[in-house]
């Protein structure tokens, strides 16, 4: 079965969670990759958005945070305060989904400006729930589009904490969550070393070879001692896929849920 | 509390230069009386809210803030508020200063003002370079644990404004759904304007933990059927997602938005 290079990196997120999660559930990208886990191998799993939406099981993924679909199907909706509170920074949150503007070789994210903060270039939507979910979390997984304007030798501004501009900031910190433990691009899966926290592609999706990766890398990308291929999205993996966007795009009668 | 029509409410509360709130994440987003406070010219606004959206846009672009305190500013699912880049980008129409939290620190701030704190402490802003351009970020050590804390300002709002589903004969509001931050941002200002689908004789059955804001922590209540399109109110109207996307166009160009304010703002009235 063809797959387009996005559908990859959807499928190859999703496959990263299991049933025990409680995931923080990010718009986008994340949204359809944690509603696939939760509509194939993970159908347990606990979703939360940080609208204050508990164990929610939208049929169609949302066009924001905050859509009436995800109240309508939640086990129950808290306040905004008591999901910063006492659901994440009390520590119940196993996995936060993060996306960024830019990432850089140890996992920081940018999502606030690119150029200098007083006098940008582009202004970008800013942190949102994203600075804690980044250090509150039991672990981060960064899913991004690959590409040297993303992927860059140095954050233009550091809006949620990697593994620090060293690499050990977060132990230095005091922070004792994991942080980022995996990135899925739609060319590869990327994660730390275990010495030194830089990330590292460990997986390349079918088709892909070395140099496409380290082109489309804003720094002198590592690759780890043994790389694997990843497994293509199987034939019930698109399938479920596609219909949730198909049902999507019926419901807002727009693309929203491919972005 | 008094039952007002919104010109009424606005012009009572809300003065030139206040701190104005106008809360709903992204339920409830009271642009009806956001849509008041601009056709009755209010400047120099210090406006908060954890999520800016389309109604912030459309009140920095006529030029109603003087200084935003948020935590992001997106159009969401679509993309960027063309309105607010511009004013933060270029100074258009009035130069935009910007107080930048994250969402847990805005809750907190709300919450603390509720409480009648001064300030809210979380364990937030970890390595995080906001805390380097937030002058209001700063850090303080647990005297028990020794735990380095961020700790922020209160928020306490002049006026804080919301929507929600009902009040009954004697102003009292019932909140349901994604409730948001709306009742912190109520109890931390000192007066609160709410704007309602519908007033009723009372609230009939319920849950005995429903979120309801007595009448007397309420300084106005408007019944404004409609009052948070586009977008929603839960168990009423669903949200209104093509117009999110079509904003994308409207707000892009300075005229064009001017225009579409003008035609669907400006010379719309609101009941007397």
């Amino acid at each position: 079965m063809n797959y387009t290079p996005q559908e990859m990196m959807t499928v190859a997120a999703a496959r990263a969670l299991c049933n025990d999660d409680v995931c923080f559930v990010g718009i986008g990208l994340p949204s359809a990759a944690c509603n696939l886990a939760r509509l194939t191998h993970a159908p347990r799993i606990h979703l939360i958005y940080e609208s204050g939406t508990l164990q929610t099981r939208p049929d169609v993924l949302p066009l924001s945070i905050g859509d009436g679909e995800l109240c309508e199907t939640a086990l129950t909706t808290v306040p905004v305060p008591e999901i910063f509170r006492y659901w994440l920074q009390g520590g119940r949150i196993t996995v936060g989904f993060l996306g960024g503007a830019q990432v850089d070789r140890f996992g920081n994210l940018n999502s606030t400006v690119i150029g200098d903060y007083a006098r940008p270039k582009v202004r970008l939507p800013g942190s949102g729930g994203a600075t804690e979910i980044a250090t509150q979390c039991g672990q981060i997984f960064i899913v991004m589009k690959q590409g040297r304007r993303s992927f860059v030798r140095e954050l233009d501004f550091l809006t949620s904490l990697g593994h620090g501009r060293t690499g050990r900031e977060r132990r230095e910190l005091g922070i004792r969550t994991k942080g980022p433990t995996l990135l899925v691009t739609d060319l590869c899966i990327i994660r730390p070393d275990a010495e030194t926290n830089e990330m590292v592609v460990t997986s390349r999706h079918p088709g892909v070879a070395r140099e496409e990766i380290a082109e489309n890398t804003g720094w002198d990308v590592r690759f780890a001692d043994t790389v694997e291929e990843t497994a293509p999205p199987s034939a019930d993996e698109l399938e479920v896929l596609r219909d949730l966007h198909a049902r999507t795009a019926r419901a807002h009668g727009a693309i929203a849920g491919e972005s | 509390m008094e039952f007002l029509t919104l010109p009424q409410a606005i012009a009572r509360t809300v003065r030139d230069g206040d701190t104005v709130a106008l809360e709903g994440f992204t339920h409830l987003i009271p642009f009806a009386a956001g849509h008041e406070i601009i056709r009755q010219g209010r400047r120099n606004l210090t406006l908060i809210r954890m999520t800016p959206d389309l109604i912030y846009d459309q009140m920095i672009g006529m030029g109603v803030a003087r200084r935003l305190i948020f935590s992001w500013g997106g159009n969401p699912g679509v993309g960027s508020l063309h309105r607010m880049r511009d004013a933060i980008e270029r100074g258009w129409p009035e130069p935009l200063e910007i107080l930048e939290h994250s969402h847990s620190a805005m809750a907190h701030a709300y919450e603390a003002g509720a409480s009648g704190m001064p300030c809210a402490i979380l364990r937030g802003y970890g390595g995080s370079d906001l805390a380097r351009v937030n002058g209001q970020v700063r850090f303080v050590t647990c005297p028990f644990s020794g735990e380095r804390l961020a700790c922020i300002p209160a928020h306490r709002p002049d006026v804080t404004v919301i929507h929600a589903q009902k009040a009954d004969r004697e102003g009292n509001v019932l909140i349901e759904g994604i409730v948001g931050v709306q009742k912190e941002a109520v109890l931390a200002a000192r007066s609160a304007v709410v704007t309602v689908e519908e007033v009723v004789e009372d609230f009939g059955p319920r849950s005995a933990n429903a979120v309801i804001l007595p009448s007397w922590t309420i300084s106005a209540v408007v019944c404004v059927p409609g009052g948070a399109r586009p977008s929603y109110a839960h168990g009423y109207y669903p949200r209104d997602n093509a117009f999110y996307i079509a904003w994308d166009e409207i707000a892009r160009d300075r005229e064009r938005f001017r225009a579409w304010m003008q035609a669907n703002v400006m010379d719309r009235k609101a009941a007397e």
